[in-house]
């Protein structure tokens, strides 16, 4: 029996869909059986950034009203040897095609046959959010570095919380430009941390690679050599319950420096 | 034995005091004091305006029996009511008092879109997000970061304060009066605690915590001490 994890932000545009695919992908590397659900019915993502867009047949909602099974409408990805598979949500209806309770009957399912269910969530707070929150055992909340994400961030926290089936949610802070952070131009990790006050999870820098990455169909996550992709990785180590130390991103290891001589009283 | 009278009028300089004996029954005492207004009606002709209170000792009067007698007095010319003083509380009574009396203490954050609300004070022991709200009847004390919206006294109490381990809330109310945080916090990490309350010239001033024991001595419960 697996378990199955949601990745919510509340404001759209913060990299949801990337972190899912790159955290699903980082955890195939890994080992895991891993099945992504895109649950953005009507504006589905995950499976262009996956690169499987066009070896969809049947989707979610078909699913859900009975017109195949859901091994059917699973997309293998060739790229893996029986590891990762996707479960596409439907571009032609909308949110209300599916109810919360179908969700987490489907996500229990695919709970048995894999270690990990990534639920990827559409923006907004809405029904689409209920759907794919219905199912999940776990929750990562993805923001960035700016104050209206944060913002959503803190009131997606809430509700999550309210969810008595959901463990505490788990925090990434995605797109970090390590200079303006330094600058103050940016929030710094600290502060989200502790204003949000919940655990960091990962941290992932804002790098080029990963939207051309994208482009291409392939997650940054599958280059071994970009920094964003190392950062995907550890967090999925992380899930994996290993402890990963924050990756030292530039100037971000100067922070954590500092951080360390402010502790040891030298200036 | 000589009946001992159910009514005793009394004439103070406030208006008149009608003692009602809280042994006898309802019925009796309505009828003796019908036959009282009565009787005394011719006195109190030509004269102004009487104000007659009632003090009912350990007699409970449900609302339509104040009512009745309201409407007694009230029938009588120049008399008009003032207060019902008993000794009774009913339970409902005396557990909203209590609720507003009481302090209730919340372990977590207010985070964005949600709101705490409490009949009397509040003490959270965590931090008010951005977007977040506290609500009390009475005072709010904070443990943590006050970085949303605060309204103390919401029921009209101008006491009210408001106080927080770091005060940088987004509004502040206190009963009907709003202030709103200035568009800068000036970056000094030397704030101390502070707290919130209605000044003298009716706006809210934000002030070092300790000038409360001052301002606002009321606060003190503690008994005994020293």
């Amino acid at each position: 029996m697996g378990e199955a994890i949601v990745i919510t932000s509340g404001k759209g545009g913060v990299g949801k869909t990337t972190t899912s695919a790159n955290i699903g992908t980082a955890l195939a590397l890994q080992g895991k059986r891993v099945c992504l659900v895109d649950t953005d019915i009507g504006l589905r993502n995950l499976d262009v950034i996956m690169g499987l867009e066009n070896r969809i047949i049947y989707d979610l909602v078909d699913v859900v009203e009975g017109r195949c099974k859901i091994h059917q409408a699973l997309v293998k990805d060739k790229r893996f040897e029986d590891l990762l598979y996707l479960l596409p949500a439907a571009q032609t209806s909308d949110k209300t095609a599916v109810t919360p309770e179908q969700m987490k009957e489907l996500v229990d399912s695919l709970k048995q046959d894999y270690d990990y269910v990534i639920i990827d969530c559409p923006a907004g707070i809405e029904h689409g959010y209920r759907n794919a929150v219905a199912g999940a055992d776990k929750a990562i909340v993805v923001t960035t570095p700016e104050v209206s994400a944060v913002r959503d961030a803190d009131r997606i926290i809430g509700l999550l919380e309210k969810e008595e089936n959901v463990e505490p949610p788990k925090l990434v802070i995605n797109r970090i430009r390590s200079h303006m952070m330094k600058n103050g131009d940016m929030l710094d990790v600290d502060e989200i941390t502790t204003h949000l006050s919940i655990d960091l999870i990962g941290i992932v820098a804002d790098d080029d690679e990963v939207i051309k990455a994208s482009n291409h169909g392939e997650p940054i996550a599958l280059n071994p050599n970009s920094k964003a992709s190392i950062a995907y990785r550890n967090i999925a180590r992380r899930i994996l319950g290993e402890s990963v130390p924050l990756q030292p991103l530039d100037e971000v290891q100067g922070g954590v420096f500092s951080k360390l001589k402010k502790f040891f009283g030298v200036k | 034995m000589k009946k001992t009278q159910n009514v005793l009028i009394k004439g103070t300089k406030d208006g008149l005091i009608l003692h009602l004996d809280d042994q006898c029954s309802y019925e009796d005492l309505k009828k003796e004091l019908l036959d009282k207004l009565t009787e005394n009606q011719r006195v109190h002709k030509d004269y102004p305006l009487i104000t007659v209170s009632f003090k009912i000792g350990n007699r409970y009067l449900t609302d339509e029996q104040k009512e009745e007698l309201r409407t007694l007095i009230r029938q009588e010319k120049n008399l008009v009511v003032g207060n019902i003083d008993s000794n009774v509380l009913t339970k409902t009574e005396v557990e909203k008092m209590m609720k507003e009396e009481e302090i209730v203490s919340v372990a977590r954050i207010v985070r964005s879109g949600q709101v705490l609300e409490a009949t009397g004070d509040l003490l959270l022991i965590g931090d008010v997000n951005p977007g977040g709200k506290v609500v009390a009847g009475g005072n709010i004390y904070v443990m943590g970061a006050l970085r949303g919206i605060a309204h103390a006294g919401v029921y009209g109490n101008q006491d009210a304060v408001i106080s927080a381990s770091v005060m940088k809330p987004s509004q502040i109310r206190i009963s009907d009066v709003i202030t709103r945080a200035p568009d800068v916090f000036l970056d000094d990490d030397k704030r101390e605690m502070e707290c919130a309350y209605i000044g003298e010239n009716g706006q809210i001033m934000i002030d070092r915590l300790q000038v409360l024991m001052h301002l606002r001595p009321n606060l003190n419960r503690l008994e005994g001490g020293h």
